[in-house]
């Protein structure tokens, strides 16, 4: 008898430790690292936060390492402008792949296409970077944007978002790039919320004579909005931390964008690129004020792409 | 009522064309990167790059041995760090988390982590690492990259593990297990081709990572197989020469370039193909 309860025992002990090392594991992944990386960024950061204070900081875009003054403005206002033009490209893109793989595809073929959609999301970052510089740049700077300014400079409002020397470096080759990028996140995340539409909802719609597109935009589109809102803000929360395509496009100027054509800088950019050369505390300080300005606004993001798409499950899946 | 019913028709043929022609754009820049990759990459792959230190900036010839070398240690460091720490905490999340508020949380917070800014990381590892130390490492860099991966084994261990029926483990526990038997000696092996998938996934993600190098293993133009000295890899390399204005540069970085992203889409297409089977 003793035997079978010093056993039970050590079974029990043995449970107690998995778990724990288990519960650990899950602890440390789920909520002790965000928190340890907030409290890094912010101490890293405290040093600038002091000295500048927050609202002057992301109001101000000094730059100016020899002075020991900085702003954030210039970055943030980047990476705002990138990321609401690479999504604004992206978006109605992303949602004709998903129509297209759900609708359109022959069963058959499904699989292969969504791969190879999903493929781009898998190319590294670097790689589009690259790209940019040595294809998509020249290509722009060379052809296209000549050709854009010569058909809309003289337009009134618009023509103005075409001045500048087209040098390929700029906002609209970085928005591009970037929206090719984040396509198949949102596109993925579309594709998967309408195939939780259940078949007998839409077989309603086209027993009343409903053509395909009315079914998509009456029945699926309605039926996935939380899940269309979440993909959508997912694709954004993934263009703002993007680094180094963005690196290779915009040209690190530290500047408002006036025009699509003007080169500028983001927060990822400005990181990047000095992160290793900041040769005073002050200076470094502030990249750690830029990098947890990136790391909030990034986390309430995705946050909130995932209250969406809980919402959606919570609705539809069984 | 013949005029509704065209405008009906015609509209519907508008908007699936147009969904057509977004997928033939998601498919055109696909084939266009991989197309470049392929047209300048291929032929600038040769034995001396892999077998030979860098020259002097300029001239021609040298290799990426360093880089290669570097990639690779810092990449398997990051999944000997990562891989342990992501499949215990998705094998939580899957059997114990189920009924745990905490975990719940913990659970969608791994969902936002894994798009978290890989930058961000890199910063703080160089805050714990790097600055403290005083010199880049080969092997801060390993802990930026286990960072970036656990996220992701965390979700697909969890998701594969859930895909285990539930009578497996009520058979189990009938037999007497206790629940960490269970979680490891049943469900884990019947979910191991899909944890596998995971750390593949984690290592095609963490292989083509740059940001979170630039501040941790940094670069160094020499070999080197010790994580505690700077260290170069193939994508900090690929960033360095694409920028750098020598032509011989950029013609080993189109090479590196290829041979990255080839080995990167190969692991995903594998892992993709594992799930889809797993799944039916």
């Amino acid at each position: 008898m003793s035997n079978v309860n010093s056993a039970l025992k050590r079974a029990k002990l043995l449970e107690y430790i998995f778990r724990a090392v288990l519960g650990f594991s899950a602890l440390f992944i789920g909520i002790i690292l965000p928190i340890i990386i907030l409290i890094i960024l912010y101490k890293e950061a405290s040093l600038a936060i002091d000295k500048f204070g927050v609202i002057n900081f992301i109001t101000s875009t000094d730059w100016d390492p020899v002075a020991g003054k900085f702003g954030g403005l210039a970055p943030l206002v980047g990476t705002l402008i990138a990321t609401l033009l690479a999504t604004l490209i992206a978006a109605p893109i992303s949602m004709g792949i998903a129509i297209f793989l759900t609708e359109l595809s022959p069963n058959k073929l499904k699989p292969i296409f969504s791969t190879a959609i999903e493929l781009l999301a898998a190319i590294p970052s670097i790689i589009y970077g690259m790209w940019g510089l040595f294809v998509v740049a020249p290509l722009f700077g060379e052809k296209v944007e000549p050709w854009l300014q010569d058909k809309l400079g003289n337009v009134p409002v618009i023509g103005k978002l075409f001045e500048g020397s087209p040098t390929g470096i700029d906002v609209l080759t970085t928005s591009l790039v970037l929206a090719i990028m984040i396509i198949p996140f949102m596109s993925s995340v579309v594709k998967d919320a309408f195939n939780m539409v259940p078949p007998i909802m839409k077989e309603s719609a086209y027993a009343l004579g409903a053509t395909k597109w009315e079914v998509i935009k009456q029945v699926m589109i309605p039926i996935t909005a939380s899940g269309i809102a979440g993909g959508l803000i997912l694709s954004v929360g993934r263009a703002l931390g993007e680094t180094m395509a963005v690196t290779f496009l915009a040209g690190n100027v530290n500047q408002i964008p006036k025009s699509l054509l003007d080169p500028f800088t983001t927060i990822t950019v400005a990181l990047a690129n000095q992160f290793t050369e900041a040769d005073t505390d002050i200076y470094l300080s502030s990249l750690y004020f830029l990098a947890l300005i990136l790391f909030i606004m990034s986390f309430v993001i995705l946050y909130l792409s995932k209250l969406m798409l809980l919402q959606l499950e919570k609705k539809w899946k069984v | 009522m013949a005029t509704n019913k065209l405008k009906r028709k015609v509209e519907n043929y508008v908007f699936l064309t147009l969904s057509l022609f977004s997928a033939v754009f998601g498919l055109f820049f696909l084939f266009w990167i991989l197309g470049d990759l392929f047209i300048n990459g291929f032929k600038y792959i040769n034995i001396d790059l892999f077998t030979k230190d860098p020259v002097p900036p300029g001239m021609e010839g040298g290799g990426l041995k360093h880089a290669f070398i570097g990639h690779i240690i810092i990449t398997f460091l990051g999944t000997v760090i990562g891989t342990p720490i992501g499949i215990l905490a998705g094998i939580y999340f899957a059997e114990y988390g189920r009924n745990s508020k905490i975990a719940r949380i913990g659970r969608n917070i791994v969902d936002i982590m894994v798009s978290n800014p890989s930058i961000v990381i890199g910063a703080v590892v160089y805050a714990i690492l790097v600055k403290p130390v005083g010199h880049f490492m080969g092997i801060a860099g390993g802990v930026a990259l286990a960072l970036l991966m656990i996220p992701v084994i965390v979700i697909t261990t969890d998701e594969m593990m859930k895909l285990v029926p539930k009578e497996t483990r009520e058979a189990a526990y009938a037999l007497g297990a206790q629940p960490w038997q269970v979680s490891f000696q049943v469900v884990l092996r019947a979910a191991k081709v899909g944890v596998l998938t995971g750390v593949i996934l984690g290592v095609a993600r963490i292989s083509g990572e740059t940001a979170p190098l630039l501040f941790t293993a940094f670069n160094n133009s020499f070999t080197t197989l010790d994580p505690t000295k700077p260290m170069a890899s193939l994508t900090v390399t690929v960033f360095q020469y694409a920028m750098g204005p020598y032509d011989e540069w950029h013609r080993q970085a189109w090479a590196a370039s290829f041979i990255l992203t080839f080995g990167v889409l190969i692991a995903s297409i594998t892992a993709r193909y594992l799930i889809q089977r797993k799944k039916h």
